[in-house]
């Protein structure tokens, strides 16, 4: 049994309560969420959530196939295995000290494309987009000099276009049948 | 048209017959409407008991079975109700009231948020907030609950909605992309569990739950291929206890030759189960040397709890059918012999001397009632009426198998009656048990309808003193019923009900055909020995090859007696 990452994208009806429904699944069967964003899609009526979730990958594809069964949820795609892009943005306050502090945190952020959104005496915000990498990087750089609140939207991924080998299932056909 | 109305005039449309339910505030226009609809209520004495009915009208029809509760506690009342079916895949659609709209959230004179604490206990469920929803939201209700794997859904419907005038049209086209069930089997896997079974020579087929919507398929695989049947708790009837073919039922409560052919098999072809807990045993255990072929309609049962190395998702009328086309006779007649040495070496025993025995009171109402519906509560009981009174015909063993709900039965033998009107129904029950739902006499008596309720009475919670004294050091905590058990004939008299105490071995040969012959309600109440056990058992977590005998008889070496 291999334990292991996986990033699942799950394509939802816009209905009152289908976010309980999942956020319920998850608990009941004793599934962990690393993280989890959701918003509205392309397609008018449907949001697209985006899950990063660690497990055996029996325990994961117990997941998707408990996913598919929700009426609400119309496709649940397993990113693993396929080349995908990911993004996740962050606001991160951080401490300034002294004028010298300033100008190197000011410094780092540009090394890091990161934009300034509020500018205070003793703090700058930044907002910080792309992969969780590049998010942690950053969070380490910043760490000396004093974090002091951040937030993160957690993970969202597209598939890339080139390699569309899609392991998308259709509703009620397991992947494995 | 009011939404209580709408509600009524949709019932109508999907052919319902009859609602279990119990009135107040929040629910009362629906009421109402009821008041001028062709559509027969029943009034239950609590909502949980109105679920269970609504849970047995489907399984004895196959027809979805519909109850009403109020908002609050007649809508929490429901819970265990909902749960039941949901475990056993039950077709109910459960309509509750709830407070209006703008109260709801405010905790309301009667609010609960029932819309949560039923989603995980449904197949799906609803809050419908607007008037123009409700034709939508209740023919998929409906849908939802009858197609694919059945299951419970649960609408809830505010006071206000209820009230509000809507004119549009009650024809709704079903339009649920995410919901799109798999009933025809991949012809490749069909092909694959074809090559398997044919490689087999110790192949057993176990049919569960979904069986019961399939017993012609199931009777035509068997007599064609002469594969040797296990059916699971929910799988009785399925196919026809007593044939040479059957092998009874599995698991920790099973037959010695269920149980050795799941140990010693080289195939186990699935149909229609989830491979629970209490057939399984220890999974590590289990059918050690198998190639598990699985078909099931609910994809996320396969390989769930069992690996299954040919899984076909899929209804059972469409796979077995065309997997037996590609099959011969099986050529496995040293295996069907050992099977039959087993059934003739460990048949059905019990003390035959002294005190009256559960097990020769369910044979002496087995004689007497022939054909006929059983439904069960939950305990010892429950498992002596499914090794010694398993009906031949489907949809006709009606018990709580997944949540093994006390004070099911009961209430399922009125559901039942009402499903099949003009068959006998025996209700199986302990003296723990039929007190959960005791309430429900007063049901029974209003509709006079042809149930017998035969109360095993040990004075005991007899299954958790079995436990108690196997696994427990005999330290009997909180069993004890007898010093306050009701005198039951007297409760069954005082609804207006026959009831009779039986003490005895001639007393009970005398009462039993009597009660039968009789076209109303009978209650029977029968002391029996109060130590009995349900033998043989697998102890929890021990796998089906260590299962105990019966007292002093431990299982041993069976895998030494694999034919060659």
């Amino acid at each position: 049994m291999s334990v292991s990452r996986h990033v699942l994208s799950v394509t939802v009806r816009d209905q009152p309560g289908v976010l309980l429904r999942i956020a319920g699944l998850f608990a009941r069967r004793g599934y962990n969420i690393e993280s989890l964003s959701v918003a509205q899609t392309e397609r008018p009526g449907l949001s697209r959530t985006t899950f990063v979730v660690t497990g055996e990958d029996a325990t994961v594809e117990q997941v998707t196939k408990q996913l598919q069964k929700l009426i609400d949820v119309l496709t649940v795609v397993d990113h693993s295995g396929s080349d995908y892009v990911s993004r996740e943005l962050m606001l991160i306050k951080v401490s300034v000290r002294s004028p010298d502090d300033r100008v190197e945190i000011r410094q780092i952020a540009q090394d890091f494309r990161a934009r300034i959104v509020d500018v205070a005496r003793q703090a700058l915000t930044f907002e910080v987009t792309g992969d969780e990498r590049k998010i942690e990087a950053f969070i380490n750089q910043m760490r000396p000099f004093g974090i002091v609140e951040l937030v993160r939207t957690g993970m969202v991924a597209l598939e890339r276009t080139e390699q569309v080998e899609r392991t998308e299932q259709g509703r009620g056909r397991a992947k494995a049948a | 048209m009011k939404g209580a109305e709408i509600v009524m005039k949709m019932l109508e449309r999907h052919g319902v017959e009859v609602v279990f339910g119990h009135p107040g505030g929040a629910i009362m226009p629906v009421y109402d409407a009821l008041y001028d609809s062709s559509v027969k209520h029943v009034l239950v004495r609590h909502e949980q008991a109105g679920a269970h009915m609504a849970d047995a009208y489907y399984r004895a029809s196959g027809r979805v079975g519909v109850c009403f509760a109020t908002s609050g506690p007649g809508a929490t009342n429901l819970v265990t109700g909902l749960a039941t079916a949901h475990m056993d895949s039950s077709a109910v659609v459960a309509i509750t009231g709830n407070v209006a709209t703008s109260l709801i959230g405010t905790d309301a004179f009667q609010e609960a948020d029932v819309y949560g604490i039923t989603s995980a206990i449904t197949k799906h469920n609803y809050l419908v907030k607007d008037v123009a929803d409700l034709p939508r939201v209740l023919t998929e209700a409906f849908h939802i609950a009858s197609t694919g794997r059945p299951g419970p859904v649960l609408v809830d419907v505010p006071k206000d909605v209820q009230l509000a005038e809507y004119d549009g049209p009650l024809d709704v086209e079903v339009d649920l992309p995410g919901y799109r069930p798999t009933y025809v089997g991949n012809a490749r896997q069909i092909e694959r569990a074809a090559e398997a079974i044919r490689k087999a020579e110790r192949p057993v087929m176990i049919v569960g739950g979904g069986g019961q919507a399939a017993p012609e398929a199931v009777a035509s695989f068997v007599a064609h291929t002469g594969i040797p049947v296990i059916t699971t708790l929910m799988g009785i009837g399925a196919y026809p206890a007593g044939r040479e073919e059957s092998l009874g039922m599995p698991g920790m409560h099973g037959t010695v030759t269920a149980n050795r052919a799941i140990t010693n098999c080289d195939l186990i072809l699935g149909a229609g189960l989830r491979f629970d807990d209490r057939v399984t045993g220890k999974v590590s255990r289990f059918a050690p040397n198998a190639t598990v072929v699985h078909i099931d309609i609910d994809p996320a049962e396969i390989s769930k709890l069992v690996k299954a190395h040919v899984p076909v998702v899929g209804d059972l009328r469409d796979v077995l059918p065309r997997l037996q086309a590609l099959l011969p006779r099986l050529d496995i007649d040293p295996w069907r012999q050992q099977l039959a040495a087993w059934k003739a070496r460990y048949p059905e025993r019990w003390k035959r001397e002294g005190t009256l025995a559960s097990q020769e009171v369910i044979q002496m109402l087995r004689e007497a009632a022939g054909e006929c519906i059983v439904t069960t509560e939950v305990g010892q009981h429950q498992m002596f009426a499914a090794r010694l009174f398993p009906t031949s015909k489907p949809r006709s063993f009606i018990t709580s198998g997944g949540l093994g709900t006390m004070g099911f039965g009961l209430p399922a033998a009125i559901g039942a009656a009402f499903a099949r009107p003009g068959e006998r129904v025996v209700c199986v029950a302990g003296d723990g048990s039929v007190q959960m739902n005791v309430q429900e006499l007063a049901t029974l008596a209003k509709h006079r309808l042809p149930v017998v309720i035969a109360i095993l009475n040990n004075g005991m919670l007899g299954m958790v003193r079995q436990w108690q004294e196997l696994f427990h050091a005999k330290r009997y905590s909180e069993v004890y019923l007898a010093d306050s058990n009701p005198d039951f004939a007297k409760l069954a008299e005082a609804y207006g009900i026959e009831g009779f105490n039986v003490f005895d071995r001639e007393q009970a040969q005398e009462v039993v055909p009597r009660a039968l012959a009789n076209d109303g309600p009978v209650l029977l109440n029968f002391y029996v020995y109060e130590a009995e056990k349900v033998w043989p058992m697998v102890p929890a977590g021990a796998g089906v090859d260590e299962m105990i005998i019966g007292d002093q008889e431990p299982e041993e070496q069976v895998r030494e007696e694999v034919p060659a």
